[in-house]
């Protein structure tokens, strides 16, 4: 089986709320087997982003397109949505409500009540499954939420916080299911506070500040343009041999390590052969920033420009 | 274990598909419900213990038992005939004597206990005496005292009493009189009674249905598939048929109920008005609901529904209060220009159709303008709920709702 070309762009999308810019040409794109993972501020504009590329948001300007062609009411309903407010009928069953969801995005109703089936077995919610929704855990309301962005087999997944609230098993299979979904060839977007879990998951990660992408690419993408940093451990010497080093600073220090920050043409070996001089080094080793330090970096330094 | 696999068929929903969908999960939850199953029955057993309690009445209340003794059994026969012609019937039986007769009208067995001549009655009641025993009984005494002296006089009272009875006043009436005109107010009231029922009742629970969606944040899932016209519609027409089938079925009970009672002898004026307030029904229903639906868009919570509910409500509820006049007074002026004014009119003018005083123009300038008042709302409302559906937090300005795209 090919995997179908699949492309959703969010294309210079403008939103203002009267003299409140909520967006700003915010543009990415998501490609077939592709995870984006969507990281920002409360108030940045992802949830405004989502809910504008499902059209239950008009923009007032930019364009969202699936395939190349702008997405119409009719190609909307392929999208997977998992809105940031969680919504589902609180006094109808998990089953019924499953297969109706399906059918009401085009599932033939017999189609619908299988899809309706595999999901709820494949979320652990079969003994759940003519249980009213109300009456559920918050953990496997959450798991139906998840199975009603998939029941309809969608071609794309839009997932606002999918992980919010969710139990450390839940989040595994939640993490899992989109691996799998994105694996065939289904582009998955999804707006997350957990960066660690981004990190993890996400091919592609954007930053969104005051309505704009402010970076986007893979974490290794993000990190490119940082500057080298290196960890060290040495024993009981202190950290004043740094001082004597041309373009070394220190970033950060925890009782014996540090966090060194090297500058433009600083050889590593160097630095080493400095710390040798000065005590037993424990450890040396490169630091890779993580996305939680990137996210950080990129939104301080858009706030003091 | 794989997650399923796309066998993308086709998604096409047809605008109509939409609105079925919407409208099927709305019957098979609500016919499903506890509230509308018990809803019914109780109903039901209301019109059931009201009418069993009526014939049960009007049995008893209807016959006067008497007891005589003595020579008044001699007037067993004309007592029954003259309290016929009265309206009422007599129960007549004979007691040994007068003081086992004071004994069961004390006792309550009997209303009156009748001693004495014909032309001297003695009438023991316990309180009171029934006005057309009191009538009859009179009537038969002068009736004895009557023929004494015309056969003194050498006159036969049989045929003076022929000729007497032959003189009657002529009487001219300048409208057609109508024999039937209780049961028809029976008809009207059940009408005006089942319309304000219903639509209060169906309506309502469309503006809960929409207020239960926002609430839950559903409805952000389900506009990203279907538009707001097509929810706001297939709500209205789901809880539409639910209540039609609740007043079908209580409508059919009450009519069997009735007939077999013997409260009403006018079958066809009953299944007609029957078929009439079902009509009615969905004409005032889809009216009220639209209207309904967009006020209860405006708010996030069942708690403020209230507030945007009660001035709608008033005007259903004006129409049934105006609507009690007509039992007083069918051709009331008032009623009659309301009942071709929406949204009076659904409720106002079944009632005057069962009555008989509705001409045909009236009823078609009744229906014209309603459905053109549904059309309205259909656009203003389906307008008001697509712009507010999905704001949630305070109560969203109808100003707003209108001017927003």
């Amino acid at each position: 089986m090919s995997v179908p070309e699949a492309l959703l762009e969010i294309d210079r999308i403008s939103k203002r709320y009267g003299d409140v810019v909520a967006l700003r040409d915010m543009s990415f794109e998501v490609r077939a087997g592709e995870m984006f993972g969507f990281v920002g501020s409360n108030g940045a504009g992802k949830t405004t982003t989502m809910r504008i590329a499902l059209g239950v948001l008009a923009a007032d300007s930019g364009e969202v397109r699936w395939n190349g062609a702008p997405i119409t009411f009719e190609t909307r309903r392929r999208i997977g949505y998992m809105p940031e407010e969680r919504g589902l009928y609180p006094k109808m069953k998990v089953a019924e409500q499953l297969a109706y969801l399906a059918e009401l995005h085009g599932s033939g109703s017999a189609a619908a009540r299988r899809a309706a089936d595999v999901w709820i077995e494949r979320l652990g919610l079969t003994e759940k499954r003519d249980e009213e929704v109300q009456k559920l855990s918050l953990g496997n309301q959450q798991r139906v939420q998840l199975a009603a962005a998939l029941v309809h087999d969608p071609e794309v997944l839009v997932l606002d916080e999918p992980f919010s609230g969710l139990d450390p098993v839940a989040v595994d299979v939640m993490s899992q299911v989109l691996r799998e979904k994105c694996d065939q060839g289904v582009p998955v977007v999804f707006s997350s506070h957990q960066l660690d879990l981004v990190e993890r998951l996400c091919d592609r990660v954007g930053i969104v500040r005051s309505g704009q992408m402010v970076a986007s690419g893979s974490v290794a993408e993000l990190r490119s343009g940082t500057t080298e940093r290196v960890m060290v451990d040495v024993d009981g010497a202190g950290y004043g041999w740094v001082d004597e080093l041309t373009g070394v600073r220190v970033v950060e220090r925890q009782g014996s390590r540090a966090v060194l920050e090297l500058g433009d043409g600083v050889d590593d070996q160097v630095v080493l052969r400095a710390a040798s001089a000065a005590g037993r080094v424990r450890e040396f080793a490169p630091h890779r920033p993580s996305l939680s330090e990137l996210f950080r970096n990129v939104v301080t330094e858009e706030a003091a420009a | 274990m794989t997650a399923p696999t796309a066998p993308s068929g086709s998604r096409a929903l047809s605008p109509a598909r939409g609105v079925v969908l919407v409208a099927r999960r709305e019957m098979s939850t609500r016919l499903r419900s506890r509230s509308f199953v018990i809803g019914t029955l109780l109903t039901i057993a209301v019109i059931a213990a009201y009418v069993g309690f009526m014939y049960f009445m009007g049995n008893s209340a209807s016959r006067i038992n008497v007891g005589l003794t003595g020579q008044a059994t001699a007037v067993a026969e004309p007592l029954k005939s003259s309290v016929a012609a009265l309206g009422k019937e007599v129960e007549t039986r004979t007691v040994p004597d007068p003081e086992t007769g004071e004994r069961l009208v004390r006792e309550g067995e009997l209303d009156a206990l009748v001693v004495g001549a014909p032309g001297a009655l003695k009438v023991v009641v316990q309180k009171e005496i029934k006005d057309q025993l009191r009538a009859a009984l009179d009537g038969l005494t002068r009736q004895q005292v009557l023929d004494a002296r015309l056969a003194e006089a050498g006159l036969n009272p049989v045929e003076v009493n022929r000729e007497v009875a032959g003189a009657r006043v002529a009487v001219s009436t300048l409208e057609v009189p109508d024999p039937q005109q209780d049961q028809r107010k029976v008809l009207a009231f059940a009408s005006l009674f089942l319309l304000f029922f219903s639509v209060q009742t169906f309506g309502t629970m469309v503006a809960q249905g929409v207020v239960e969606e926002k609430s839950s944040r559903v409805v952000e899932i389900l506009l990203s598939t279907v538009r707001p016209w097509q929810l706001m519609l297939g709500k209205v027409l789901g809880i539409g048929v639910v209540g039609l089938v609740q007043l079908l079925i209580i409508g059919g009970v009450g009519l069997v109920a009735a007939i077999g009672g013997d409260m009403l002898t006018l079958p066809d004026a009953a299944v007609g008005t029957l078929v009439s307030v079902l009509g009615w029904y969905l004409v005032g229903f889809l009216l009220y609901a639209m209207i309904l639906a967009a006020s209860a868009a405006l708010v996030s919570r069942q708690e403020e529904l209230g507030s945007v509910l009660t001035p709608v409500l008033m005007l259903l509820m004006v129409s049934f209060f105006v609507g009690f006049t007509l039992l007083q007074n069918p051709n009331n002026k008032l009623v009659e220009v309301l009942s071709m004014i929406p949204p009076f009119g659904p409720v106002l003018m079944p009632s005057r159709i069962a009555l008989g005083v509705a001409p045909g123009w009236q009823i078609a300038l009744s229906v014209g303008l309603t459905v053109l008042a549904v059309a309205a709302m259909a656009w203003l409302g389906g307008r008001i709920y697509a712009n507010a559906v999905l704001r949630t937090g305070a109560r969203v300005k109808l100003r707003d709702a209108l001017r927003a795209k």
